[in-house]
């Protein structure tokens, strides 16, 4: 880090401690935990674009699969459900599972030809309607068990810090299938896949109650040991004296000190990562993906696998962005798979990433915390733009109250904009590779 | 046994729908496809232009018919549609300046320009929900059907009624007129030729004397023309989203890649094959099954290969199996 990197990332503070004195100090923590997450995200997909040159444009699937982690690894699991279908569920997955295990060996192991087709066609269409038979009745009779409550299978009911790990490698697995059928293809193809698998992910999410209750979202999930809920701290005799003698109410110090401990777990995360990608960055492998990405033939040349590198530096990328959405919905305590939206989840940690300068993971964590804080405040500025504009304006003018109630989308205007200037004028980024 | 009207309530539910549809992505898929053979990327910001011409169109309509002015049976849209597609192009070629013709020039990979085209879809999104707002619009006039359910019922006697919506008439006459117009462009005229030359082989176009910043401005133009129909036909036939244009992006690309992306013919065929899969897989049997079978073996479910809420799996899937099998597409595109 050069001295100029270093009074940028002085600056960003300074706009988070800003926020603090003329906002909220509860605002400037909230920015600076979504910050820390994004630092991770934008982590991962640099590791994906700045080192290998790979276009993810899922990156919200693999988030929300992290999400999903957490309701898997958390939650209790909901006893009645599993006596009355959990097992056909499982097992209706399973035959899922081996359908296509089948249909692939039969694939891989026949000579090529019409038999080999038509075996595979029929495996997979016999498979399919076993598999709908099995699980549709288990389904049906899990996601009947009490619906305005649970009705869903529940988790495993570990620690939730587990679920970090856990959600890294359910993006990993994700992005193992997409990579082994979009890698070795054109660049587009990737991108057009990746977007493809957020979207389905998103949708199973939705739709598949059993698994996390769909829309009906699953609210309460357990913290980190360690982070203390309010209600206690509140309760807690020697926290209000102390809260007190900084001169602060109960109620805003108990919310201000679970936001600092979140805050303390997720630098951790964060600088744990910062400094595997750094080792990776500087260590042979990552000189050969460099190598790799500015010139794929003559590394070929040199007996490199690209494909293989790809497909490896792919799932490192996604399992990173995978822990952070798991992160993400233990801040939230709720899965709201609604809440998952390509603009904010994509394509805004892609801004941060080009923005902070792709291929310097320091970059990607400036990236990530600049434009996080400009996401949140981008809004109520746009807001009083649009209020100066129309100060002019009589009352009740449709014009005037097009333009305010326009302002919210001011943002993805302005994240556009941000994301063209910069490819344009500094492609390289605020902190560029070194 | 009552195959007629199982053949009807196919007809209704799948086969006219379908067809429409698979107009719309066929128009929407041509787009892709001519700016990937011509500027060799993808274009991401495709879904948004539509939903940006979409919303030109809306405006003026409404424009026409405060002013009392209609088209007969006929959507008032389709009168608008001529200056909708003017307005689009506008935005597409000042895009084009603004945006694209800078990293043209530098040569740069076209993975930055499908990253461009990300910012470009981002402005795009944003003015379309500055402008028009986020929500639904409905704008279809004139009848509303070509043929009703009941009139078909008693015309014919059959208990199924086969519904054709002006709609989807229009659309595929429309999207006949419009591609018939774009072969004859591409095939016949000394712009069309110099066209699918530049697209073929880019040096030696530009040796035998093709101006390159023409053939693109041409293609911005028919692009500019093909997303405004499609989506204009997608918002008579449904309705008007933003958000809803963005997603079409998926079974576009699909259609584009499953056809061969850079081939105009494949990727009308796309377009058919991702919608009338989509419709075959998320529609419920049922109805037809128990015209088909006898009583005894009338179905209990569904029969309903997929829910609707994963029709995007299918074109995803659809996707994914040409990508490991024939990754040039069904007829030959461009690339590997």
């Amino acid at each position: 880090m050069t001295r100029r990197d270093a009074l940028l990332f002085v600056f960003v503070g300074f706009l988070i401690l800003g926020t603090g004195f003329t906002q909220s100090w509860n605002s400037a923590l909230l920015i600076l935990n979504m910050g820390l997450i994004s630092a991770i995200m934008a982590l991962g997909v640099n590791l994906q674009w700045g080192l290998a040159g790979l276009f993810n444009v899922g990156v919200m699937g693999f988030v929300a699969l992290g999400g999903l982690a957490t309701v898997i690894t958390a939650m209790p699991a909901n006893a009645e459900e599993w006596s009355v279908g959990g097992v056909r569920v499982l097992a209706g997955l399973l035959l899922g599972a081996g359908t296509v295990i089948a249909a692939i060996m039969v694939y891989q192991k026949l000579p090529a030809g019409r038999p080999r087709t038509l075996t595979m066609l029929a495996t997979l269409i016999g498979g399919f309607f076993l598999f709908r038979f099995v699980f549709d009745g288990g389904v049906e009779a899990v996601e009947a068990v009490n619906p305005a409550a649970t009705g869903y299978l529940g988790g495993l009911g570990l620690p939730i810090l587990l679920a970090w790990p856990v959600g890294g490698l359910l993006a990993a697995g994700a992005a193992w299938i997409i990579g082994k059928t979009a890698l070795g293809l054109r660049s587009d193809y990737l991108a057009i896949a990746t977007l493809g698998i957020a979207e389905i992910i998103i949708a199973v999410m939705k739709n598949e109650d059993w698994l996390s209750r769909g829309v009906k979202n699953v609210v309460g999930l357990p913290r980190p040991t360690g982070v203390p809920y309010e209600i206690d701290l509140q309760e807690d005799a020697g926290f209000v004296e102390t809260a007190a003698g900084l001169g602060l109410d109960p109620a805003t110090a108990s919310t201000l000190y679970v936001k600092l401990v979140y805050a303390a777990l997720f630098a951790v995360v964060l600088i744990i990562l910062l400094w595997l990608a750094q080792k990776a960055l500087s260590s042979p492998w990552g000189r050969m993906m460099r190598a790799i990405r500015d010139n794929e033939v003559a590394a070929e040349a040199m007996g490199k696998d690209v494909t293989a590198r790809h497909l490896q530096v792919f799932i490192l990328g996604s399992a990173i962005c995978g822990i952070a959405g798991a992160m993400m919905t233990t801040l939230d305590g709720q899965l709201t798979p609604t809440g998952y939206q390509p603009l904010r989840y994509t394509f805004l940690i892609w801004v941060m990433v080009i923005v902070g300068g792709s291929g310097n993971n320091f970059g990607s964590v400036l990236g990530g915390f600049l434009i996080w804080f400009l996401w949140v405040q981008v809004e109520p500025m746009g807001l009083a733009l649009m209020q100066l504009i129309t100060a002019g304006m009589s009352d009740g003018f449709w014009l005037k109250q097009h333009l305010i109630d326009s302002a919210a989308h001011m943002r993805l205007l302005t994240m556009g904009v941000v994301l063209l200037l910069v490819l344009r004028f500094s492609p390289r980024g605020l902190i560029p590779e070194r | 046994m009552d195959f007629l009207n199982a053949i009807v309530a196919f007809a209704n539910f799948v086969l006219v729908p379908g067809t429409a549809y698979g107009a719309q992505l066929a128009l929407g898929a041509l787009g892709v496809t001519l700016i990937y053979g011509i500027l060799r990327f993808s274009n991401f910001a495709h879904g948004d232009t539509m939903a940006i011409g979409t919303m030109f169109v809306i405006l003026i309509t409404w424009g026409f018919q405060s002013a009392g002015i209609s088209f007969g049976p006929l959507p008032t849209a389709l009168l608008a549609l001529p200056f909708g597609i003017v307005l689009t192009g506008l935005v597409l070629v000042g895009t084009d300046k603004v945006v694209y013709q800078f990293y043209r020039q530098r040569k740069v990979k076209p993975v930055v320009l499908v990253m461009v085209s990300l910012g470009v879809m981002f402005i795009m999104n944003g003015l379309t929900r500055f402008i028009i707002g986020p929500d639904d619009q409905r704008f279809a006039d004139g009848e509303r059907f070509i043929i009703s359910a009941r009139n078909f019922k008693e015309m014919t006697g059959l208990d199924e009624g086969l519904a054709i919506k002006t709609t989807q008439g229009i659309t595929v006459i429309t999207a006949v007129i419009v591609v018939a117009i774009l072969f004859w462009f591409l095939n016949k005229t000394r712009t069309g030729k110099s066209m699918r030359a530049y697209s073929d082989n880019e040096d030696l176009a530009l040796l035998s004397g093709i101006n390159p910043e023409r053939v693109v401005l041409y293609t911005w133009l028919i692009v500019a023309a093909l997303a405004t129909v499609a989506g204009t036909l997608y918002g008579l036939d449904k309705s008007f989203k933003p958000f809803t244009y963005f997603q079409l992006l998926l079974p576009i690309f699909a259609a584009a890649i499953v056809g061969g992306l850079g081939n105009p013919l494949g990727a009308i065929a796309g377009g058919f094959v991702i919608a009338f899969s989509e419709v075959t897989v998320t529609y419920a049997f049922k109805k037809v099954a128990t015209y088909v079978m006898p009583e005894a073996l009338a179905p209990d479910g569904l029969l309903q290969l997929m829910s609707t809420d994963y029709k995007f799996a299918v074109s995803f899937s659809i996707l994914i199996i040409v990508l490991l099998f024939k990754p040039t597409g069904l007829l030959k595109g461009q690339s590997v």
